[in-house]
């Protein structure tokens, strides 16, 4: 994992709640083996014709959005499914954050784990981005992690919170996988003080 | 100190607590399906690594597995390259699991259960956000991303914070046509889709307790479209004598000492909640989606809401936008309007008590020619209990179709789905745009109203033909 570090950028607004991970990469393009390609399908829905053209009015078709870092969403985004495609496609896309009221809990574990950060603000701040943005949709926001910082456009300081555990995995480009594997003796230890449970080896089926 | 059964689960399967880090969490039972793995696997290859524990996994394939019959080959190749590399991982890394061709395979929470895979007392993870249905068995059960299927998968553990505990409690007597269906998607209408974020639902009360194990499988298999991770109800008999002589199950003196220790798990008295929540279950009626998420829910007879009516811009907004989806009025109801296709099945809907309700309704009649009727069951052993019973003979001669086990149409990977613009009445769990084909709209409702609605050919209140 690449470590995560300060950045200044536009921002693509999807003002709409309980945006769900059907929305965000379709199930249709699940069916893949790898990772690769999923940005290009990246709300696929919302993005392209029937024809496969781009629909001129989503946002992620326009400039600045289409380049933009961050993405501004309603309330309970990433709602749904447990799909890692989800923030996969969305940092394929070029985004680094989403900024919302708040996350479904499958979809920010998802992403805290692959570099994208959950930005959850409240609706005072959430509600003067979104005019600040519709006012200027060049208007920039810069996302500082080390320091909990979101700046807004007029210069104005929001604290956003993350847990210190995930925080450092993304400053420090750990994965969790890492960590985990240096606790084979702990969890060796788990295992001989409760060796009765399943065995689904027992039953031939 | 008392605590909940959600306290509880925690605290047994807490390996560690390393400082500044979450909690290490054993797994007891990993479920393997071909959409969320392959990415593992992979990631097992690049590092080197084995599955620590293939005898706590299982696998089975059911997403993009086709529902035709089984003697034809996969059409869609990409979906055949998955099921492939679903098979080959299985066999590669020691996992015992239900492949295509196999009689016993079928949807990953129906074949948990049957079984006997899935047990009181357990954590059980895999990743699929329905792996809450597992909770009914009072199991700590939750679906979790791809990078988590590789962390269990090699380490048999997850790092974890603790979840918040939410009691529903669910009281009175369910009417006729009154479905437990009704009782998760009232919940759902009342808290939202995002009420439960970051809890742990445990359904309580009279209502619950006289439900049977696939009812109670229904409305936690839900959770999730409340927001909560895992929804969990307290084992009983009635789960016992469910689990008993399941081919997984414990047996002779280990299924004694599996029991004892199992009614130790129900939360002990004066144990406290975060957060709590309370539905009149004599006051349920059958319930029905009408939006584009599964909190935008009313009774059967209700009407549709007027965005008019929210203050919010964002929420006024968000139901402007679904009515748009949808093709709504606001103000109207839903029942008489054309319905397309009726789609019965999905690991909330595809049980044995779903199909006999449809089959009830269903029986010496026929739907309305102008709608595809879908009937897929949750898995093989279904198909072969419900032919036993007769049950594909009332769906065909009824003119619905009755179809090999998987997902289906409840997230349409697998070819089954609806076209541009087609409304659904459907026994699955999310109506998302697109959910069940692009273009496509769907009404979630219980296998009664299916089956109503799959007659007349609109939507229909159940209480008009049973009960």
């Amino acid at each position: 994992m690449e470590k995560f570090t300060a950045f200044e950028s536009s921002v693509a607004l999807l003002p709409t709640d309980n945006i769900d991970t059907d929305q965000i990469i379709p199930a249709r393009f699940l069916k893949t083996i790898s990772k690769a390609g999923l940005g290009d399908q990246l709300f696929f829905d919302w993005r392209y014709n029937a024809d496969g053209s781009p629909k001129a009015d989503f946002p992620l078709n326009q400039e600045p959005a289409k380049s933009a870092q961050v993405l501004l969403a309603g309330d309970n985004f990433g709602c749904g499914s447990s799909r890692e495609h989800a923030p996969w496609a969305l940092t394929q896309f070029g985004f680094r954050a989403v900024i919302s009221t708040s996350f479904a809990d499958i979809f920010k574990g998802n992403s805290l784990k692959n570099s994208l950060l959950p930005i959850q603000v409240t609706r005072d701040v959430h509600a003067k981005l979104f005019s600040a943005l519709q006012a200027n949709p060049q208007a920039k926001v810069s996302v500082d992690l080390a320091s909990q910082t979101l700046t807004l456009p007029d210069g104005s300081k929001a604290q956003f919170p993350v847990d210190a555990f995930s925080k450092t995995c993304m400053l420090e480009g750990v994965d969790e996988l890492g960590f985990l594997l240096k606790h084979e003796a702990e969890i060796a230890a788990y295992e001989a003080a409760n060796p009765a449970g399943l065995d689904t080896l027992s039953v031939a089926l | 100190m008392p605590r909940t059964i959600i306290q509880k689960l925690w605290d047994s399967h807490v390996v560690s607590e390393p400082a500044g880090a979450p909690a290490l969490l054993y797994i007891d039972l990993h479920l393997v399906h071909e959409v969320t793995s392959p990415q593992a696997f992979q990631g097992l290859r690049d590092r080197g690594l084995k599955v620590r524990r293939p005898d706590k996994t299982f696998g089975t394939c059911d997403h993009s597995t086709p529902t035709a019959p089984r003697d034809l080959p996969i059409i869609d190749p990409i979906a055949k390259a998955q099921v492939e590399q679903f098979e080959k991982n299985c066999r590669d890394f020691g996992i015992p699991h239900f492949g295509y061709l196999s009689n016993r395979q079928g949807i990953v929470h129906v074949i948990g259960p049957e079984y006997g895979l899935t047990q009181p007392g357990q954590t059980v993870v895999c990743g699929d956000s329905h792996t809450a249905t597992h909770g009914a068995f009072g199991a700590l059960a939750f679906g979790i991303g791809t990078s988590q299927v590789e962390h269990v998968l090699a380490t048999q553990t997850l790092l974890q914070r603790k979840s918040k505990s939410f009691a529903v409690h669910v009281n009175g007597t369910l009417k006729p046509g009154v479905a437990a269906k009704d009782i998760i998607l009232a919940l759902i209408a009342k808290i939202g889709v995002g009420g439960g974020t970051e809890c742990v639902f445990e359904y309580t009360g009279s209502t619950i307790r006289a439900l049977t194990m696939e009812e109670r499988m229904t409305v936690c298999n839900m959770s999730i479209e409340g927001g909560a991770r895992a929804g969990l109800i307290a084992p009983d008999d009635v789960t016992y004598q469910f689990l008993n002589g399941r081919p997984f199950a414990p047996k002779g003196a280990a299924w004694d000492a599996a029991v004892a220790k199992w009614r130790a798990l129900p939360t002990d008295a004066g144990a406290t909640y975060d957060h709590e929540v309370s539905i009149d279950a004599d006051a349920l009626e059958p319930m029905i989606t009408f939006g584009t998420n599964p909190g935008m829910g009313i009774s059967i007879n209700g009407a549709v809401p007027d965005p008019a009516s929210i203050s919010d811009s964002v929420e006024r907004e968000t139901l402007k936008k679904a009515l748009v989806y949808m093709g709504l009025e606001p103000g109207k109801p839903l029942t008489g309007r054309p319905v397309d296709v009726v789609f019965i099945g999905s690991c909330t809907n595809s049980r044995m008590s779903d199909l006999r309700a449809a089959a009830g309704v269903l029986k010496g009649r026929k739907v309305n020619p102008k709608v595809r009727v879908m009937v897929v069951p949750g898995s093989q052993q279904i198909k072969r209990e419900a032919e036993a019973e007769g049950l594909d003979k009332v769906f065909r001669e009824a003119g619905a179709e009755w179809r090999e086990a998987g997902c289906s149409m409840c997230i349409a990977m697998n070819g089954d789905q609806l076209t541009p613009g087609q409304y659904s009445v459907s026994t699955s769990n999310r109506n998302f745009e697109g959910r069940q084909g692009k273009g496509g709209r769907t009404f979630l409702a219980s296998p009664l109203t299916a089956a109503a609605s799959a007659i007349s050919g609109t939507v229909t209140d159940p209480r008009t033909l049973v009960g």
